[in-house]
């Protein structure tokens, strides 16, 4: 009875621990951040300006790159990571190519960020670069200014777009494979075709189970950091169009702190941390609410 | 058996013990640009003496910070204290010793890796994107003999702050007021246009894919890779190739006592405009919190031995020799430390 006791106490130490974490890290980024939000206010969120020389700072053009790299990341994805599941969780179920292309999709999620960001710079990039210089004529003809740099919001998309595909992927098979046998079989008893079975009876009672994995996918590409840096382009002013270089939250941190030598500056970084963290948890919140609204009852 | 077992531990405990009285281990962090020299230094340090030195490079503004919360024994850093960084210690004060030189350079992508001639305006016009392609008349005229390509010029600049940037934005608020008004100088600035890669392998990186592509790494780095670089006209007039030599003899006579001095457009003849010191930054008084005599005297040895046998590991690694002069002061300054008023070393 003893050993049951504290069983359930070290149990629940470490749950406690767990939930102390992140309300610590949070103190943490406030305290950090608090120089620069008295300094700057909310104004901080929307100024574009970031000169570590004249100490002015503000967060917008992160906070832009990082949401426009990772929705545009997850719209490229999506139809690749839902076809992959569709197919894996109602189309090749149970058979051996299933296996090949299920450990294929999670050697995707085992590739560290850094190779992904290598693989960016060295293939992805000069190919890009190709495509900017074909588009440069109709750039000009339509007032949009086109650079051939290959880095940029595009590449960075690309690159996060195929670094998520996993995330989605597996989890949307998995809750495919949990559709009831019975509702499937009574969709075909009335004739139904095996599309119309996907489109009108799994998808919809899966949704809520894809919106989820949908949502991990866009947690990873918002805080991605490595393959990022390396082919965005790093400049700090807000991305001009899909072609231009910019930079993101989490990349912008990685590259300044170490030499942030005026506490301003640092604090500023601190508090690109804060609005980041606070982005992740707003989305999240969202994302929760909307699966709760999505599930099917059953 | 058990009580053997017993024995020997206390022995060794005792034997351990020994050890760590006879040799003391000594703490340091900061800048990553003379990382390489400083663990070369700090190996050889060892082997001869057997006091074990611990560098770890995590940015001048990490040492400045570790140093400032006295965590580390010394701090390194590329860019000398502000007045109100060094206000923070006001009743010990921190202490700059040089220890090497460095350089940037300017690099480029160009059919034939010619070597350029540049004029400040021209590295600045180009940094501020007033010259846009390679065979502008203000470039074209300074190399009369290469054949320079029409290509528009990308500017490539580090991402990450930097000393490396901090020494080529302060050489350029030197030699442009516009660059000093536009832009000025920091370990992070706010470019005017271009890239950004991180560190100098994220920069020669970018440079390399780009035709047409300029940017700035450090000497070393150039040398290492056999990047091409430009030759740049200093304040005397002379165009000078940058060199282990040229950036030593960029230490002129104007050393201030306390050697918080840059040396970027330098009035030497013979200097590479583009040079830089890093230092090695220590308490005066070295009689603080719990630390001993022998951890002080340590220490002042330690730089002592930098400055001096430690020199000769500079040119191997690509670092510039401390000159005549500025080792001269480097002595006077170690020889300022004191541990409870008393000089450490005679």
């Amino acid at each position: 009875m003893r050993r049951e006791r504290l069983f359930r106490n070290l149990l629940q130490l470490a749950a406690w621990l767990v939930g102390l974490n992140v309300l610590v890290i949070s103190i943490t980024l406030f305290w950090g951040a608090s120089p620069t939000l008295r300094h700057f206010g909310p104004g901080f969120l929307w100024s574009s300006h970031w000169n570590p020389v004249t100490d002015e700072f503000g967060a917008l053009p992160f906070l832009a790159g990082t949401l426009a790299t990772s929705f545009l990341a997850l719209a490229l994805s999506l139809p690749l990571s839902l076809s992959m599941a569709i197919l894996l969780g109602e189309f090749l179920r149970g058979r051996w190519l299933s296996n090949v292309f299920k450990s294929l999709v999670d050697l995707i999620a085992a590739v560290p960020s850094v190779i992904f960001g290598y693989w960016g710079l060295m293939v992805l990039v000069p190919w890009v670069r190709e495509v900017e210089m074909q588009l440069m004529p109709l750039g000009q003809r339509l007032g949009i200014e086109i650079m051939p740099y290959g880095v940029g919001v595009l590449t960075a998309s690309l690159v996060l777009a195929v670094m998520i595909i996993p995330n989605t992927a597996s989890i949307a098979r998995e809750v495919l494979e949990l559709v009831p046998r019975d509702l499937k079989e009574a969709a075909y008893s009335f004739g139904a075709t095996r599309y119309e079975v996907v489109r009108s009876v799994i998808v919809p009672y899966a949704r809520s189970g894809i919106f989820a994995g949908v949502l991990l996918s866009l947690g990873r590409a918002l805080g991605e950091t490595m393959a990022v840096t390396m082919v965005i382009g790093n400049t700090n002013e807000m991305p001009a169009n899909l072609f231009a270089p910019a930079n993101t939250m989490a990349s912008v941190i990685a590259n300044e702190l170490a030499e942030a030598t005026t506490a301003i500056h640092y604090s500023s970084l601190v508090a690109v941390g804060l609005v980041l963290f606070l982005v992740t948890t707003v989305i999240n919140f969202i994302g929760t609410y909307i699966i709760k609204k999505m599930t099917v009852q059953a | 058996m058990k009580i053997s077992a017993t024995i020997l531990t206390i022995l060794a405990v005792l034997c351990l013990g020994g050890a760590a009285l006879a040799a003391e281990e000594l703490l340091g962090a900061g800048a990553t640009f003379p990382e390489p020299l400083y663990s070369k230094m700090f190996d050889v340090y060892y082997s001869q003496t057997g006091n074990k030195v611990n560098y770890q490079g995590i940015g001048s503004g990490g040492g400045i910070q570790q140093i400032l919360g006295k965590t580390v024994d010394f701090g390194g850093t590329d860019a000398f204290l502000t007045p109100e960084q060094l206000a923070k210690s006001p009743d010990n004060p921190l202490l700059h010793i040089p220890t090497a030189m460095g350089a940037v350079v300017v690099t480029y992508n160009l059919p034939g890796k010619p070597q350029l001639k540049m004029t400040p305006d021209v590295i600045a016009g180009i940094f501020l994107g007033q010259i846009k392609s390679w065979n502008d008349s203000r470039i074209t005229g300074l190399n009369p003999g290469v054949q320079l390509p029409g290509d528009p010029i990308v500017v490539v600049h580090r991402s990450d702050g930097s000393g490396t940037t901090f020494v080529f934005t302060d050489y350029l608020s030197k030699v442009s007021p516009d660059w000093k008004e536009k832009v000025g100088a920091g370990t992070a600035v706010k470019w005017p246009l271009g890239l950004g890669g991180k560190g100098n392998p994220g920069v020669a990186g970018l440079v390399q894919q780009m035709k047409g592509a300029v940017g700035y790494v450090e000497l070393s780095y150039a040398k290492k890779n056999n990047l091409p670089y430009a030759v740049v006209k200093n304040r005397a007039g002379n165009f000078i190739v940058p060199s282990i030599k040229s950036v030593s003899l960029a230490a002129g006579a104007s050393m201030p006592d306390d050697s918080r001095v840059s040396i970027t457009d330098t009035d030497t003849k013979d200097g590479y405009p583009i040079s830089a010191f890093t230092w090695i930054l220590v308490y005066k008084e070295q009689a603080y919190g719990n630390r001993k005599a022998s951890k002080a005297k340590a220490l002042a040895k330690l730089l002592w031995w930098m400055t001096h046998e430690g020199q000769k590991y500079n040119a191997d690694l690509l670092y510039a020799p401390l000159a005549g002069d500025v080792k001269a002061k480097a002595e006077k300054i170690i020889k300022s430390m004191t541990f409870n008023g008393q000089p450490i070393l005679k």
